[in-house]
């Protein structure tokens, strides 16, 4: 187990993707980096702003009264008045439920995407088998059929089995993810030696052996942060759900948009303050992992 | 690792040596049942691990899809069995001006929300390519906006947006610049829409970027630096053509994403979102096939709407398809 977990660390989900040519560009100029220049640094600092101020403005927005948003010069700093806004947003729609719902759905999601992900990944990726190549073209062209080419009967399938405002009926269809597999076959290609499990069948383990003793240990840095990505997407989701569910049994998303229509209320503080309690989770998951998140993105996007 | 694997198979010799079998094995006897069982195990389980993804892409992905365009022959409403029309909703669509609109539409916020934001991010991106500072305070403050929701971000923007109130407008003022009503008129509104595309995937390209320029060989700066080239020629003569794969991948990514706008024109609506405002300025083809469905209630016509979508991805992924081939060439030669 020791040369796994040391095979596991060497080969971090940074460096699953283009590693042979930034090996070569790291010993080919150790150090030798430009740095930034002064205007590099203002640029820097002016996008940085861009990127956080709405966030921090939401912040802003969410403890003020709707007078103090409408009347001009609109407020900057934090005011006192979140508390009472929460009050009202849980007042006007079910904030609790929706939150279960957002966190049941995006880690089964998650749960789900990530070992089917993992599965396939190592298939594509270190297994021999007829029509492998082609299989995988396939996978990579399923990326680009967007959902809305299949909800209308999706809908009616829903709708005849009862499951409308039923939350499996927006699990089941995003029990699996492309984009997963493809990650996981990038980093797997990379990080598993073959001859690990070439021992292990001579050894004679079968394949579930061999899955679990040896390919879900090195994965498992690259399960983390694929698990992480997918969950911030179904957190984030928005169309089918819109349609599968309702105000009654709905996730964040579909909460925020009842909201937004001006149904329920237009004081313009509380819709801001309902957006902030749905962003607030996953702003919590990037304060703490969003380095590991970067370094997933990167992974992951490149070379395809 | 290999000790507990050989414990497990209760002391009797491993099984099947599949490179070694034919010398250590008696050759006349035939293979026993657990070496079968082997062989079949290591030709089924690949078949094993991609069927789940398959099996979920057939039934939620691939049946409706085709199923979408066999409704898009038919008038159904809502709840109601369909009636076979031909291609009436196609023709419904040519002669609905909406449909132009909404065409048209997708088309302008697609274009103002992807090129942008794409040449900023390049830009972005060499910056973070150098050696700096605080350089993973700056990844991940760039990248906070991809983890706020569509329906989060929209919101937030709206007030921001505000014709009358808004603190965009209140710059502007300051400036000089008058007031821009950002909710009717046509353009306003349609950049304040692109502008949260942008603001939500600017970092998110960006950082896809710095990886493909991390990987870009340190010497072909040197030669370049060497030969008097300064830094911003360096970055269109080397870092550009370098990384020209992965620019192709994000435009094909952000194309795709573009097609299928649908939440920020929604929710920049409000109350009339679903018609993409008052005057249907930035209703997208998503959105439109939405009001069609379950506005109107005209499944059919919506299923048709879905499957010129259809069309329009697979003309951007043959165009992409011409561009890589001619791009490989150009490589190439």
């Amino acid at each position: 187990m020791a040369q796994l977990t040391q095979a596991t660390q060497s080969a971090g989900p940074r460096h699953s993707t283009a590693a042979p040519a930034r090996r070569r560009a790291k010993a080919g100029a150790p150090g030798k980096q430009q740095h930034a220049g002064p205007v590099a640094y203002v640029l820097l600092i002016f996008a940085a702003a861009v990127s956080l101020f709405p966030l921090y403005w939401t912040v802003v927005a969410a403890s003020h009264t709707d007078t103090d948003i409408v009347s001009p010069p609109t407020p900057l700093l934090p005011g006192s008045h979140l508390v009472e806004n929460i009050k009202v947003v849980w007042s006007e729609v079910d904030m609790t439920k929706a939150l279960i719902n957002s966190t049941v759905v995006a880690g089964c999601v998650a749960l789900s995407t990530v070992l089917f992900a993992t599965l396939a990944g190592f298939a594509f990726a270190k297994l021999e088998f007829r029509g492998r190549n082609a299989l995988l073209m396939i996978v990579v062209a399923t990326m680009t059929i967007p959902p809305q080419l299949s909800v209308i009967p999706l809908y009616q399938i829903i709708t005849n089995v009862g499951w409308v405002g039923h939350l499996q009926s927006v699990i089941l269809p995003s029990l699996v993810a492309a984009f997963g597999v493809f990650f996981m076959r990038q980093f797997l290609s990379e990080a598993l030696p073959i001859e690990l499990i070439e021992a292990a069948r001579v050894d004679g383990a079968h394949s579930l052996r061999i899955l679990w003793h040896v390919v879900f240990p090195i994965a498992r840095p690259a399960m983390a942060v694929l698990g992480m990505l997918v969950f911030v997407q179904a957190w984030n989701d928005f169309f089918w759900p819109l349609i599968a569910l309702n105000e009654q049994n709905p996730t964040v998303q579909v909460a925020l948009a009842g909201v937004g229509s001006g149904n329920h209320t237009v004081d313009h503080a509380v819709v801001v303050t309902a957006a902030l309690v749905a962003t607030l989770p996953l702003l919590v998951v990037f304060a703490v992992l969003g380095k590991q998140i970067v370094g997933g993105i990167t992974a992951g996007a490149v070379k395809s | 690792m290999a000790t507990s694997v050989r414990a497990t198979s209760d002391g009797s010799p491993p099984s099947s040596r599949p490179a070694q079998r034919p010398s250590t094995q008696d050759g006349s006897r035939p293979p026993g049942w657990r070496t079968r069982l082997y062989r079949f195990d290591t030709k089924a389980s690949p078949y094993a691990y991609v069927a789940p993804f398959f099996i979920v892409f057939a039934a939620f992905g691939l049946f409706p899809l085709i199923y979408t365009g066999y409704l898009s022959l038919q008038q159904v409403e809502l709840g109601a069995h369909g009636k076979w029309i031909g291609f009436d909703n196609y023709t419904a669509l040519w002669n609905s001006p909406f449909f132009w609109k909404a065409l048209r539409n997708t088309f302008t916020l697609g274009v103002i929300s992807t090129v942008p934001q794409l040449m900023m991010a390049l830009g972005i991106a060499h910056l973070l390519n150098y050696k700096m500072r605080g350089r993973s305070f700056f990844r991940v403050a760039i990248l906070a906006p991809y983890a706020t929701s569509v329906a989060a971000a929209t919101l937030v923007f709206i007030q921001l947006f505000n014709p009358d109130y808004g603190m965009i407008n209140q710059l502007l003022g300051h400036i000089g610049a008058g007031h821009i009503d950002w909710e009717s008129s046509k353009w306003p509104a349609q950049i304040a829409i692109s502008s949260i595309v942008t603001w939500r995937w600017t970092g998110y390209n960006a950082l896809i970027y710095l990886a493909a320029m991390q990987a870009v060989p340190h010497d072909l700066y040197e030669a370049a630096a060497l030969d008097g080239a300064s830094r911003w020629r360096q970055f269109i003569n080397v870092t550009i053509p370098s990384i020209r794969p992965t620019i192709l991948f994000t435009i094909i990514v952000s194309t795709i994403g573009a097609t299928q706008l649908f939440g920020e024109p929604l929710m920049y609506g409000g109350g009339v979102g679903i018609t993409g405002g008052t005057d249907h300025q930035y209703q997208t083809l998503s959105l439109y096939m939405y009001d069609q469905g379950w506005n109107v209630g005209e499944l059919g016509r919506a299923s048709a709407v879905a499957w010129v979508m259809l069309l329009i991805l697979l003309l951007i992924g043959a165009a992409n398809l011409l561009v890589a081939r001619a791009n490989r060439r150009k490589l190439g030669g």
